[in-house]
């Protein structure tokens, strides 16, 4: 019913926009990582291995990205315990207030999220709100230090902007659970917590890895919350990569770092997706 | 027997905490912006608008809160004058790559976004060009193009193709058909991604650190002063666009009301991007 011409107007602007600000710059990350620094401080386009050889010799990177994947990791894990039983809430029992219970989830993904960092550096800082309200309690004499530049901040804060993440395709994935599979399973005689783990679990598996994806893929390549809150043990990979690409001035290693970022991204992305199609019923 | 016959009531409790733990930074934030002792000590104490009356005189913020706004409606024009046709075309063309086209557009929207930010910033300077807002709004404009294609091409799914073969019929042309049929029918989820590209563009900070030139927009003008130290004025700034985004939220919401049905703002892209396909 498309003319041919119609089709080629709404496909090649796109494509040609999407080749030369999306495809080239990505390419230019691949080849930028296989370019070297001369010691006069330009970029030399004489391809080789160098960086990844670093990048396999020198440790602190590797042990950096082992952080971030550890941070990312428990980002995921806390997203998702607090993610999964709102979303069951919210699906299952929320009743009347279903709708707004909904939306209310979904506002904070409207603040921004340099604020929401802000806020939680405001209230874990060592005159902090938290802080001055355990001495005003008098449960603690002197300032907790260990709240604010520490992984833990990092994590904290990271888990409050990513939970709204996982919770919204957990809850998509219990929506899309037809109701009379739950009520056939009471109905022939499972407990409701049987009926949690043998029916409801399973059909949300889906839901659960994308969410669990986000959370981590997210919180992995993220570089302002550990500049902002995370102090000397809180460095994430990627700050590393912005000081490559600032004062450190070493483009071509700091390309190389965000390839490797860029590939176990993808990876985790289509392992995810396959994951995800194996789980789900339809 | 209905699901809801067994309702622990723990569970009600658990999800009442894990709101409290969403909204209370924000209430913080807000509570202490109105603090005449600054941003931190428990309790808070001496109400005051100083915070807002010396945000009210701040040239460089207001001037920061302009530079977002341009940057935020130019972005906003780019990422739809290109996704429309986009999702006309996963929806209707067929064309080699078309598949890998679809994941392209949406990896911005994936990838952490210093990826995206550095990788653009290798072509500005490679192409030559000087950094400024407008290298920031076509890394926003080209990032956001994912926003506008999900949410159109998720509009066109639900679409009544009969109603352009019928034009087309008449004797409209495609441009008529476009204009008077298709473009109509898809008022509701233009509008949803023009709000969600505004609002992700004027909080987009980890593209914009990479792109930035010498004016600042303003969640960098806000980075800035972080990095010096916090200031309550802080406070009530993020207070303001809080305000804002609800004002946005609830005009979204009013809209919606009127065609019930429609996908929840923002929600069916995080699903779909979620999916990866």
């Amino acid at each position: 019913m498309f003319s041919r011409a119609y089709k080629t107007a709404v496909t090649v602007p796109p494509l040609l926009w999407v080749t030369v600000f999306l495809l080239v710059p990505y390419a230019l990350l691949f080849c930028y990582s296989f370019w070297t620094v001369s010691p006069a401080q330009t970029i030399v386009h004489h391809w080789n291995l160098g960086n990844y050889r670093e990048l396999l010799q020198v440790h602190v990177y590797f042990q950096t990205l082992l952080r971030s994947t550890w941070i990312a990791a428990r980002v995921m894990l806390f997203a998702l315990l607090l993610g999964y039983p709102l979303a069951y809430y919210v699906s299952f029992q929320a009743g009347a207030r279903k709708n707004l219970l909904y939306q209310l989830v979904i506002i904070p993904l409207w603040v921004s999220y340099l604020v929401r960092a802000y806020a939680w550096k405001t209230i874990l800082g060592s005159d902090g709100v938290l802080n001055t309200l355990l001495q005003y309690a008098h449960l603690t004499r002197h300032p907790v230090e260990f709240l604010l530049y520490s992984p833990f901040a990092v994590v904290l804060t990271l888990t409050h902007i990513y939970t709204p993440f996982a919770f919204l395709p957990i809850y998509a994935s219990l929506e899309h659970i037809p109701r009379n599979l739950v009520e056939a399973s009471h109905d022939l005689g499972a407990s409701p917590i049987q009926t949690f783990w043998r029916v409801i679990l399973p059909l949300s598996i889906p839901g659960v890895l994308a969410g669990a994806t986000f959370a981590f893929v997210l919180s992995l390549g993220d570089f302002l919350a550990p500049l902002l809150l995370g102090g000397p043990s809180g460095i994430m990979i990627s700050n590393i990569v912005v000081s490559l690409f600032g004062a450190a001035y070493n483009w071509p290693l700091g390309a190389a770092i965000s390839l490797c970022m860029l590939l176990l991204v993808v990876s985790l992305l289509f392992l995810s997706e396959r994951l995800e199609k194996k789980w789900s019923f339809s | 027997m209905s699901a809801s016959a067994h309702n622990p009531r723990w569970l009600g409790v658990y999800a009442l905490l894990v709101f409290a733990l969403l909204y209370l930074p924000i209430l913080v934030l807000i509570v202490y912006s109105f603090n005449g002792g600054g941003v931190g000590g428990f309790p808070p104490h001496n109400f005051t608008f100083s915070w807002y009356r010396m945000l009210l005189a701040d040239g460089a913020m207001w001037e920061s809160v302009l530079n977002s706004l341009m940057v935020a409606l130019a972005a906003m024009a780019i990422s739809l004058l290109l996704g429309i046709p986009a999702a006309l075309a996963l929806d209707r063309a067929s064309f080699p790559g078309k598949a890998a086209f679809r994941r392209l557009v949406l990896l911005p929207l994936i990838l952490p976004g210093i990826i995206t930010g550095l990788s653009l910033l290798m072509l500005f300077v490679d192409m030559g060009m000087r950094l400024s807002l407008l290298t920031i709004t076509l890394g926003h404009g080209t990032a956001l193009i994912s926003v506008a294609t999900t949410d159109i091409f998720a509009g066109l799914q639900k679409l009544d193709r009969a109603q352009e073969e019928a034009s087309l019929d008449l004797g409209a042309n495609y441009w008529q058909t476009f204009w008077r049929v298709t473009l109509p029918n898809l008022r509701l989820p233009i509008i949803g991604a023009a709000l969600l590209i505004f609002t992700l563009s004027m909080d987009e900070i980890a593209v914009s650190f990479f792109l930035i030139g010498r004016d600042n927009t303003l969640p960098l003008e806000i980075w800035s002063r972080l990095r010096r130290g916090m200031t309550p004025e802080i406070n009530a700034i993020s207070t303001v666009i809080f305000a804002f985004s609800l004002v946005a939220i609830v005009l979204w919401y009013r809209l919606r009301a009127r065609a019930e049905g429609q996908p929840e703002l923002g929600a069916e892209l995080v699903e779909t991007a979620a999916a990866g396909s």
